[in-house]
């Protein structure tokens, strides 16, 4: 008897060992999965989703407290992404998607004061003090931060038009087919 | 020459007699054109008119912009009524800019660039020009800009022009009418291409059902011993450029690759016509030939149809409809796409409208797949639509991806041979515009990305620049303050 518990506490006191050192040399920082997640996130850190930017974001989702439609700029796009690697089912089907938007400012009712410009994580606005601003539109991935700060409400959001090019053919009615 | 197997493929009714025996007749000028800006694969072109302007025959409207994109010519002499949204000749129904014509019926010529002397003295590059100014596009269907097709050669070492007279879609006879009616002008254009791609052979491919175009080509090409004109077996989808390719060659080209590979460049009968047009006597393209057929149509007929031409204004002129058709296609059966309405004007790759009816569209309910495999035997692919099809219903289109959707260029056999009536064309069509949707959606994120990470250390780098540049001035002023009150003070180090 003495002989297999002195060879489980060996054996014991050995593997805890070897654990011990295992997890000082090979821990991993942090959570793979977040880096993960942050490079399917848009990363324009423009706080929609009620985090304060992107990598706070993918933590919250690593961490499963946050659903995968979080991100309104994202779209169905992202939310599908997010959701095959999280290897959870979303009901996109009730998801609210808006479609892509971009800004547009109206020119007549800019003052120039420059907010938009300085709100816009992606430069997408050129303007000068007291000049009348406008919106590169292939920058702008509607993230609606300058809509917020505008103080004459000359941001107006809209849905970016459907091109011919860009047209596609919906899926066949879903008849059972197999 | 030996004729090399195409795999797959089907062989549907061609109903090709209700037209094929007409005479291309010229169209008489409409009352209005609707020229859109957007007739070819590429950038839209950019309008050089303005509503009120009067315009020449011939002359520029809208000048090609970008590296991919064709110009566009007034087909008549008239007044621009107007530039303006105007649906387009596309399933969507949606509108896009496009030039309103008035003829004034005077049809006078503006000013024409003047004729090459001898385009085989010519170089590559100056025929290039006159091809991507007169606007030509391929005009089998795919509306390519033929002047990039033509630089092919710069990149690839080419050895065959093939000249695609193959018409494989039912009902069409454009290519049929123009080979017959002028063998002569398409040699020549596609001498004058063959020369500017620097090939030594060129191949003219014709389905073995036109036997009176093969005759008339054969003839026109007996004084060039560089020419051969064979016949290729009657076979949906010979007319597609990889596979008249490989029933030419022999070879089949790979996935995502051009013909230009296996050094062979495929241009319509069409086209090349439009070329001889273009460097013979320096016209624009600025009519197609159009094939009006179907059941529901009162006289098919093959018609020189000015470009802008309403289509409800040529289905006029072949006496009308006899009854309401069940569907109005753009282009053949098989991959034509169904018009939003007789409402949307006639383009450069507009090669044939049919009004069919009911009878003749042939929709049926779906059945569940019996898994016969028929459109796995058919596909001039080799894909597996049934597999494919499985994905998309289920929304797993990278499955479909991997078995090569992207590669299905939507010939519509498998739809053509289901026993039980599925729709496996629409659901390839389906996930190629997702796909390519998603492709485009990973490009503007990345886009976004760099954007703000740029403009992250650029509020970092400013951030520290005030930083570095407030610690100096501190610095200074402690300094110059220290040394005027007492060079000994310990403060002051």
């Amino acid at each position: 008897m003495l002989l297999a518990v002195g060879s489980l506490v060996a054996m014991g006191a050995t593997l805890g060992t070897v654990l011990g050192i295992a997890s000082r040399y090979l821990a991993v920082e942090g959570n793979p999965l977040e880096a993960e997640l942050l490079a399917l996130l848009p990363g324009a850190q423009c706080g929609q989703c009620g985090f304060v930017g992107c990598g706070q974001a993918a933590a919250a989702l690593a961490r499963g407290e946050a659903p995968v439609t979080l991100c309104p700029p994202g779209g169905k796009a992202v939310a599908e992404k997010l959701s095959k690697k999280l290897g959870v089912k979303a009901d996109l089907s009730e998801h609210e998607d808006k479609g892509p938007q971009y800004a547009f400012v109206q020119e007549d009712l800019c003052i120039g004061c420059l907010r938009c410009a300085n709100e816009c994580s992606t430069d997408a606005f050129i303007g000068a003090p007291k000049q009348v601003h406008t919106v590169i539109r292939e920058n702008c991935h509607g993230c609606a931060k300058c809509f917020k700060v505008c103080p004459t409400e000359a941001i107006k959001m809209c849905a970016v038009p459907v091109t011919l090019g860009e047209w596609h053919w919906e899926k066949p009615g879903s008849h059972e087919l197999h | 020459m030996k004729i090399f197997p195409v795999r797959g493929g089907i062989h549907p009714d061609y109903r090709k007699e209700l037209t094929s025996e007409k005479a291309i007749v010229p169209m008489p000028l409409p009352r209005k054109l609707y020229l859109p800006l957007q007739q070819h694969i590429g950038a839209p072109a950019e309008p050089v008119v303005k509503s009120g302007d009067m315009v020449k025959k011939g002359q520029l409207l809208a000048r090609a912009q970008g590296a991919v994109s064709a110009s566009t010519h007034a087909p008549t002499s008239g007044r621009i009524a107007d530039v303006a949204m105007v649906t387009a000749p596309h399933p969507s129904g949606l509108p896009q800019l496009t030039i309103m014509l008035e003829p004034d019926g005077k049809d006078e010529w503006a000013e024409l660039p003047q004729p090459l002397a001898d385009p085989f003295a010519a170089s590559s590059q100056e025929i290039r020009e006159r091809v991507a100014a007169a606007g030509i596009v391929g005009l089998g269907g795919a509306t390519f800009p033929s002047a990039i097709k033509l630089n092919l050669g710069s990149q690839n070492k080419l050895e065959t022009l093939l000249i695609n007279g193959a018409e494989c879609e039912p009902y069409l006879t454009c290519d049929d009418r123009v080979m017959r009616e002028y063998a002569a002008e398409v040699i020549d254009g596609a001498r004058i291409m063959a020369h500017a791609l620097g090939t030594a052979k060129i191949v003219v491919g014709i389905e073995e059902n036109k036997p009176q175009a093969m005759a008339a080509m054969s003839q026109a090409a007996s004084a060039f011993p560089n020419i051969s004109v064979v016949g290729v077996p009657v076979q949906y989808p010979m007319g597609s450029e990889r596979h008249l390719t490989q029933a030419i060659t022999g070879l089949e080209t790979p996935a995502k690759k051009l013909t230009a590979e296996l050094g062979v460049v495929v241009h319509n009968v069409g086209t090349a016509r439009a070329v001889h047009h273009a460097i013979r006597f320096g016209r624009p393209l600025l009519s197609r030939v159009v094939t009006v057929s179907g059941g529901a149509v009162t006289e098919g007929k093959n018609i020189d149809v000015p470009l802008g031409t309403m289509v409800s204004d040529l289905v006029a002129f072949c006496g009308g409809l006899k009854e309401p058709p069940r569907r109005i296609v753009n282009g053949g059966p098989m991959m034509g796409q169904p018009l939003p309405s007789l409402e949307v004007p006639v383009v450069k790759g507009t090669s044939g409208i049919l009004a069919l009816t009911a009878d003749e569209v042939n929709e049926r309910d779906t059945q569940p797949c019996i898994r016969c495999g028929s459109c796995v035997t058919i596909c001039p692919c080799g894909l597996v639509p049934v597999e494919m099809a499985a994905f998309i219903r289920k929304d797993n289109l990278d499955g479909a991806a991997k078995l090569g959707v992207m590669d299905c260029f939507s010939c519509g056999s498998c739809s053509y041979v289901c026993p039980s009536h599925i729709p496996l064309v629409h659901f390839f069509n389906y996930a190629k515009g997702r796909l390519n949707e998603a492709e485009r959606d990973k490009r503007k994120l990345e886009r976004i990305k760099t954007l703000a990470e740029t403009r992250t250390t650029r509020l970092e780098q400013q951030a520290q620049a005030k930083k570095a540049a407030a610690a100096a001035a501190a610095a200074a002023r402690k300094a110059a303050a220290a040394a005027s009150e007492n060079p000994d003070n310990k403060a002051s180090v």
